[in-house]
Parts: C-alpha cells; sequence; structure tokens
C-alpha cells in the first residue's frame, strides 16, 4: 500500500490503455509516454503494460512496507526520506519511507514491484477522469488515498533489484529531432502549400495541452476542400486541423471520433516525444514513409 | 447513395487504417460500415485492437509489431470483398421513455416558435421516427441518432451551456441525441430520460450500439 501524502495536480493510475471499446465511444486513455510506462515496469520485474503511477507536478507519497520501485519519464527530482535517488533505476524503500517525486515539465512514471491493485474497468486500469472511471475510484489522487500494490515474492524482488535503463535506451527516450509522421488519412483536403508548411514551420506547444490533445501554434495550414468532413474514427497521434488552420495533436485521452480533417499523424513510437514537450516548446515534424516508421533496432 | 467505388484505405498513422466508404450521411453506406465491422470482429484476429465505426467509415487500429502495412491492407480487402453481401442482424429496437418540455426540455419552446408548430406537435414528430444509432463516439455512450424530421432540425446553441444534465434528449441539425453524462453541451435540449446510457460497470457498457433502432416514447 501506498499513501499519498501530497497528490499533485492530475496525478492518475494509468496502464497501456483501454482497447477495445471504442466504439461505444469510450477512449484510450493510458499512459502519455507509453515507452516510459514501459521501462518502469521492465525495471521493477512487472509486465510491461501493468499499471503505474503517472505524476505531472510534485507529489508525495509514504510506502506502509518494503517496496521495488522505478521512476521513468520525463527528467524528475525524486526521493526517498529526503536523499536524492537515481531513475531509470529499481530502488527499494523501506517501510515507512516518504517517496517525493517533483517532474520539472512532461510525464513521470512510477512503477511498483507487484503492479497497482486496482480492479480493471472494460479491460483496463487506466483511468478516465472525465468518464469517472478506471484507476482508483474514476478520479486523480487525492491526499490520504491509499494506493493498493500487487503481492510480490522475495524472488521476484530480488531478480529485478537495481535493474537499470540502458543509456541507449535513456538516449532514446529523450531524443531530439523531429517528430516523425505518416501523411493522412486526410492529407487530400489540404492545399500543397499546407503539407509543405507542416514539415518546414516549427510549432509551438500552447497552454491548451492536456490529456486529451496539445493544441499548437504556428503557420496556418489551409485546406484546398469546402466543406465538411462527415465525423470519422480518430487515432492516437492524428494531427486534426481545425478551420483556424492550427493544428491539434490527439493525445491518450482524445475522444474516439472527430470532425475535423486530420493532415498527418504521429507514429506511435514519437508519440511519447510529443507528450513530453511543455508549453512554449518547439515541434517540428518530419514526414516518413511506411516502410521507415519502425523505432530502431532494440526496442 | 454516393458509395466511391472502391472503398480507400487511407493510413492513419502506423498502428490504424481508416476505411473510408463516402463523405456522407447515408443509410445504405452506414450498413455497409457495420458489415465490415461485424465481419471483421468474427474473424477475431489478434492483431486488430479495436474498431472504430462511423457514418460512412471504419478506423481499424492494429498493433504494428504484429502485421505490417501492406499486409492488413490486402486483409482489409478481402474483409471487404467478403462483407460486401453479408445480411445484417434484425436491428435491436430501444424505446426511450422521455419526458418532453419543462424543465427536463428547456428548448422545446423554442423549437416549436422555430417551426410555427405546438409544442406537442413538435413532441408528435420527434417520437414518430425510428431513429438508426450511425454510431457511438463523441463520449461514452453518446449515441448519434438520425435523422429528425425537417420542420423540427434545429441549429446548436451559440453558446453552448455549461452543464447538460445526464439523460437529456436533444436535437442539433438533423440530428438526434441523448446525453449519457452530465457535460457541457450546445444542442438544443427538448427532454430528459432516466434510461442510463452509460455504465462502466458492464460490457458491453452502452445501452445503444452501432447499428440499433431507437424511438422516443413520451411520458
Amino acid at each position: 500500500m501506498l499513501r499519498v501524502i501530497e497528490p499533485g495536480i492530475l496525478t492518475t493510475i494509468q496502464d497501456a490503455g483501454r482497447w477495445g471499446y471504442q466504439q461505444y465511444g469510450v477512449p484510450v486513455s493510458g499512459a502519455m509516454d507509453l515507452f516510459a510506462l514501459r521501462l518502469a515496469n521492465q525495471l521493477v520485474g512487472n509486465p510491461p503494460d501493468e499499471a503505474a503511477i503517472e505524476v505531472h507536478s510534485p507529489m508525495a507519497l509514504q510506502s506502509d512496507a518494503p517496496h521495488l520501485v522505478a521512476l521513468t519519464g520525463t527528467a524528475a527530482q525524486f526521493a526517498v526520506d529526503a536523499h536524492t535517488m537515481p531513475t531509470w533505476m529499481s530502488v527499494f524503500v523501506r517501510a515507512g519511507a516518504t517517496i517525493e517525486i517533483a517532474p520539472r515539465r512532461g510525464w513521470c512514471y512510477l512503477a511498483i514491484h507487484g503492479g497497482i491493485d486496482v480492479p480493471r474497468v472494460l479491460g483496463s486500469k487506466s483511468t478516465y477522469v472525465r468518464g469517472g472511471f478506471g484507476g482508483l475510484n474514476g478520479r486523480a489522487l487525492i491526499a490520504g488515498d491509499q494506493i493498493p500494490i500487487g503481492a510480490a515474492t522475495v524472488s521476484d524482488l530480488v531478480a529485478a533489484a537495481g535493474r537499470a535503463a540502458s543509456e541507449h535506451a535513456r538516449a532514446f527516450a529523450s531524443r531530439a529531432g523531429a517528430i516523425r509522421v505518416l501523411l493522412g488519412p486526410h492529407a487530400d483536403w489540404f492545399a500543397p502549400e499546407a503539407i509543405a508548411a507542416l514539415t518546414r514551420t516549427e510549432f509551438v506547444i500552447t497552454e491548451q495541452a492536456d490529456r486529451l490533445g496539445y493544441r499548437l501554434r504556428g503557420d496556418v495550414l489551409p485546406r484546398a476542400r469546402r466543406g465538411e468532413l462527415v465525423s470519422c474514427g480518430v487515432p492516437l497521434g492524428a494531427i486534426q486541423v481545425p478551420p483556424d488552420g492550427q493544428p491539434i495533436v490527439l493525445m491518450a485521452d482524445h475522444q474516439t471520433t472527430g470532425g475535423y480533417p486530420i493532415i498527418a499523424t504521429v507514429i506511435g513510437a514519437d508519440v511519447p516525444l510529443v507528450a513530453q514537450r511543455a508549453l512554449g516548446e518547439r515541434v517540428q515534424f518530419a514526414m516518413v514513409e511506411t516502410e521507415d516508421r519502425k523505432p530502431p533496432a532494440g526496442f | 447513395m454516393n458509395l466511391r467505388p472502391e472503398p480507400r484505405l487511407l493510413p492513419a498513422g502506423d498502428a490504424a487504417i481508416l476505411i473510408e466508404f463516402a463523405n456522407e450521411i447515408d443509410d445504405a453506406v452506414n450498413d455497409r460500415v457495420h458489415a465490415l465491422a461485424q465481419h471483421l470482429r468474427a474473424q477475431n484476429r489478434p492483431e486488430i485492437r479495436d474498431l472504430v465505426p462511423a457514418y460512412a467509415s471504419l478506423l481499424v487500429c492494429y498493433e504494428p509489431r504484429r502485421a505490417a502495412f501492406a499486409e492488413m491492407c490486402a486483409f482489409l480487402r478481402a474483409a471487404l470483398a467478403a462483407s460486401q453481401s453479408a445480411r445484417l442482424p434484425t436491428p435491436r429496437l430501444i424505446e426511450i421513455p422521455t419526458a418532453y418540455g419543462g424543465e427536463f426540455g428547456p428548448d422545446l419552446a423554442f423549437i416549436a416558435q422555430r417551426s410555427g408548430l405546438t409544442e406537442d406537435a413538435v413532441v408528435r414528430l420527434h417520437t414518430r421516427v425510428v431513429y438508426r444509432v450511425y454510431f457511438v463516439g463523441f463520449a461514452p455512450g453518446f449515441a448519434y441518432l438520425g435523422t429528425v424530421p425537417e420542420p423540427i432540425a434545429a441549429p446548436r446553441l451559440e453558446t453552448p451551456r455549461l452543464r447538460v444534465p445526464a439523460g437529456s434528449v436533444g436535437i442539433a441539425g438533423r440530428q438526434t441525441g441523448i446525453y449519457p453524462m452530465d457535460t457541457p453541451g450546445g444542442w438544443r435540449i427538448i427532454g430528459r430520460t432516466a434510461r442510463r446510457l452509460f455504465d462502466a460497470r458492464r460490457d458491453p457498457p452502452t445501452l445503444l450500439r452501432a447499428g440499433d433502432r431507437v424511438q422516443f416514447v413520451a411520458i
């Protein structure tokens, strides 16, 4: 059990998402940075898609028992009993320890060996705050919450203790450079200059950025067609363009359907890079083809 | 109906393909969408993670580590051919008992005034039609229903309400729908039902599903 001392803002329980229910209007949700979630779980010996605590602002927990934990994701101050601890590595915390996590921006993930023992709702432990279900009582964490942790065996704990992410993996998680996108599905709704502008422009993350989507500011992406698109299903990473020509990248809690044309879609491996960009930071897109969309070997 | 001769398979990132039959709201097109979704569900392929039917398209979300784009396209083209003549099951008909007007339907008077009808006549028109659930989207359990008779079609509110209570029955253009939970909303609200549209503890979690038929009953 972990007790929430200081909840922070928008701290939620997230796993790899609620798949199979979009036909009922239920968003997939799940971790904003799936790469960091999966690595955190591997470091503590959990299945990669297990739920972890997604942290977006300074928060603190108290551990009621010894636990093996790992923190990954955005750069954060991580302290146990006021001692700075390494991130991207599994570390033991003693019973009664205070765990403090303070990300500077973006999202980080605290995985705990044994996983988070909340019931699956529609197949997932992810919290969907707007719908009021999943996670712990369907909401962000509040002070006093008791987060149940799954059972651990000593041999499993010992096997995972001290695991650290490779330099390669850490460099991959925070790699700089352009965000890779595939053209479409609605590229033919846009003028050729819009497609050129999409990869030429340095867009800026605006204050309208949350778990649903990130609104960007930059050159206007003009449409070639008038009229309206009838609503269709929309994928994670879709770059929707409303009539004002300023793109929105759809993130984990995005609605299942939408009516704005999608000029291009961020590939799955690069969605975490968008997620970790903060207000005022820049985003540049690079067009790729279906063959070179795979992440580098080793992942 | 204006079906494309050949539905388009459009890449939607590296983990989804959008199958676009047309860009219009049409019952025959929507039937093709549901026939394909039904066919794909029956195939139960492990690489398919989710299906998102809409008016005239189906988004197929797949696991790119299990299937390449070209393989998925070949599979989907075969599924399109196989489902072309598939018969859809007889749709379910779901009745929605609705209290119209008054505090439950604050915009009923507006629609009556706009159409030159009495409030009772608006209700008669709204309850006369058997609506099709084109798809469920926007929010958990929100069914896009059509089509309302022309005289009672109505524009959205210019300023959406900050809170529309769960169960509210609204009209927007020629669409009608029921809010599954308390949310902000811009549809014209004409009534309210006590039926529960969404319950995350049930599986499937929604009262209304794509392809269902719906009839409102005044109470």
